[in-house]
């Protein structure tokens, strides 16, 4: 028996006004894996999250979160969902505990399972010493934190994140990313919501992209990466000048560069033995690069080549 | 539509307990919610204290600043005020809940309320629920004030009692109907500016403060049928004696009316925040 898919949706679209948020966007979440749905600002990654959490309803498409309808199954869907959202929605003037028995008795968990539950999450999220602390005194990880533990109470089979770590310092940040991985390894579906596309590589198994609410291109994190070749290198120039004729030079040798300034950017498929020939190309044509440096290209540059119209090889 | 059709119908009796175990969760999400706001409002006290302030500033320009100049014949002018004071507390109590749900949709916690299972109507009932025990704590010490004003309730405790009945039900009512306005505007200031007009109008075209009789007619048109007016009559009639039982009854219709109204429209404008 093949299990169903934890979320699917088909063709969703999603009008605020004149503004078309989502144009028909379709995605699949297998049980028990992470998917990261990444996206620009605007993009429908929030809509998206709502609809599926059953806070909005979409003007067409269908949406399914453990085979249960979110329209017309929304009070089923909402006792196996969990959601954190960007922008933390915890209470300021209670305390983390408070917080987190409000929100177990509003899921139905009943009194003292809610306090028991509550003292579990403050433990593992590292909250126990802030725990009777009013949250307007917590630091942004901090509230965070509690932000994903709130969405956790009932133990939830599919949990949305959308924007977790956003605006967090490097340290929180990762601390959150240890918590999604621990969650994931514990057989939760996570649907996460990002614009890192460092995120996404760390956490998820699937990546979604989406642009003006519509899927741009989906894939592993590798098969992503694969797409774009295996190397980009950098060559940085003495000056303006000479990365002007570096650029003329490896154009006319068939290599798609890109320049910023003084410095130069080449993807390549044919990993770093590349280095030679573009070497070759430049040798008496232009000045040689002061520095060179190779690296595996990463969703950054996936995203970028998407975004500006496929310009990748 | 499908799942309808194969899942098996439910014997009466089970409806029935579904039903009653659905109403008793409403309750206690009620209950939850309300607990939730109560303690919000007590950790800002400063809300609480404006709240306060505003009253008594009242009584204090009416008694004694504006008082001496106001003649209403064949009773003190500070039992005149009173019923009129507590009016306006419980009225502009309201803009506290348009003013607390305004920052609920803005923070995004109601979000998150959305996609709890919980009840639906707990977020609206618990915020009104706990604006009801403000009101309560409010009223007691404009009482207060009021007493030491030189306010004595001429016809006793239970005439007081009974006025205060109908003042905290109308405060109960147009909670309701600014519970829609804070649901409307995510932002606390801009529920605050669109809400205080509105009662000020109410209250000031009222017999509140002076007899409607010295107002021009087409203003007295106005502030002679509405519900701040009623409520005041209402009151008067009970504290200063007289036949009450119509005015009563008029104050009573209007907040039973606006209740109904007012709560059915918070209710759908809270079901359309996700369409």
């Amino acid at each position: 028996m093949t299990t169903p898919p934890a979320v699917e949706a088909r063709g969703l679209r999603k009008a605020f006004g004149e503004v078309q948020a989502l144009d028909g966007l379709s995605l699949v979440v297998p049980a028990g894996t992470v998917l990261g749905l990444l996206g620009p600002n605007g993009s429908g990654k929030t809509t998206t999250v709502s609809i599926l959490a059953t806070s909005l309803r979409p003007d067409a498409g269908r949406a399914t979160v453990a085979g249960l309808d979110v329209v017309t199954d929304a009070a089923r869907v909402r006792r196996v969902i969990g959601l954190a959202g960007q922008f933390a929605a915890v209470d300021p003037n209670l305390t983390g505990r408070e917080n987190l028995r409000l929100i177990g008795r509003l899921s139905r968990l009943g009194r003292r399972q809610a306090r028991a539950r509550a003292g579990e999450l403050l433990d593992s999220f590292g909250l126990n010493g802030a725990a009777d602390r009013l949250v307007r005194g917590y630091s942004g990880g901090m509230r965070r934190r509690l932000d994903v533990a709130a969405a956790l109470l009932h133990r939830p089979e599919v949990l949305f994140l959308d924007e977790p770590t956003t605006g967090l310092d490097p340290e929180s940040r990762f601390a959150l990313w240890d918590s999604v991985r621990d969650l994931a390894s514990s057989g939760t579906t996570v649907l996460l919501t990002t614009q890192y596309l460092e995120e996404a590589d760390a956490l998820a198994d699937h990546v979604v992209i989406i642009s003006a609410g519509r899927v741009a291109d989906t894939g592993t994190p590798a098969e992503l990466k694969a797409r774009l070749g295996t190397a980009v290198f950098h060559l940085d120039f003495a000056g303006k000048e000479a990365a002007q004729a570096a650029e003329a030079a490896l154009t006319s040798a068939g290599y798609l560069p890109r320049r910023d300034g003084a410095g130069i950017q080449v993807r390549s498929a044919a990993g770093s033995g590349e280095l030679t020939g573009m070497l070759r190309a430049l040798d008496g044509s232009a000045p040689d690069p002061v520095s060179v440096a190779i690296r595996e290209p990463t969703l950054d540059d996936v995203f970028l080549s998407l975004t500006r119209g496929g310009e990748a090889a | 539509m499908s799942t309808i059709a194969v899942a098996p119908r439910q014997p009466a009796a089970g409806r029935v307990a579904a039903a009653a175990q659905a109403v008793a969760g409403a309750i206690s999400d009620t209950a939850d919610v309300a607990w939730r706001n109560l303690l919000t409002q007590l950790r800002t006290p400063q809300a609480l204290v404006f709240s306060v302030i505003q009253p008594v500033i009242f009584v204090l320009l009416f008694r004694y600043a504006f008082g001496g100049a106001i003649h209403v014949p064949g009773t003190n002018y500070v039992d005149f005020l009173m019923p009129g004071i507590f009016a306006q507390t419980v009225a502009f109590g309201a803009v506290g809940t348009a003013v607390g749900l305004s920052g609920d949709v803005r923070t995004g916690i109601l979000v998150r309320f959305r996609t709890l299972p919980m009840a639906r109507i707990a977020v609206l009932a618990g915020r009104t629920a706990a604006d009801l025990a403000r009101n309560l704590l409010v009223v007691a010490v404009m009482i207060g004030v009021g007493f030491a004003a030189g306010f004595r309730s001429p016809h006793g405790a239970g005439a007081l009692l009974a006025a205060l009945g109908l003042v905290i039900a109308f405060g109960y009512a147009i909670s309701w109907g600014f519970a829609s306005l804070g649901l409307r505007v995510s932002d606390p200031e801009a529920a605050q500016a669109a809400a205080v007009p509105v009662l000020f109008l109410l209250v000031f075209t009222s017999a509140a403060f002076v007899p409607s009789t010295a107002m021009p007619g087409w203003l007295q048109a106005f502030g002679t049928h509405q519900p701040v007016d009623a409520l005041v009559n209402a009151e008067r009639a009970l504290i200063l004696g007289g036949p009450a039982a119509h005015d009563v009854l008029i104050s009573l219709a209007w907040s039973g009316g606006l209740l109904v109204v007012f709560a059915l429209l918070a209710a759908r404008t809270y079901a359309r925040m996700g369409r």
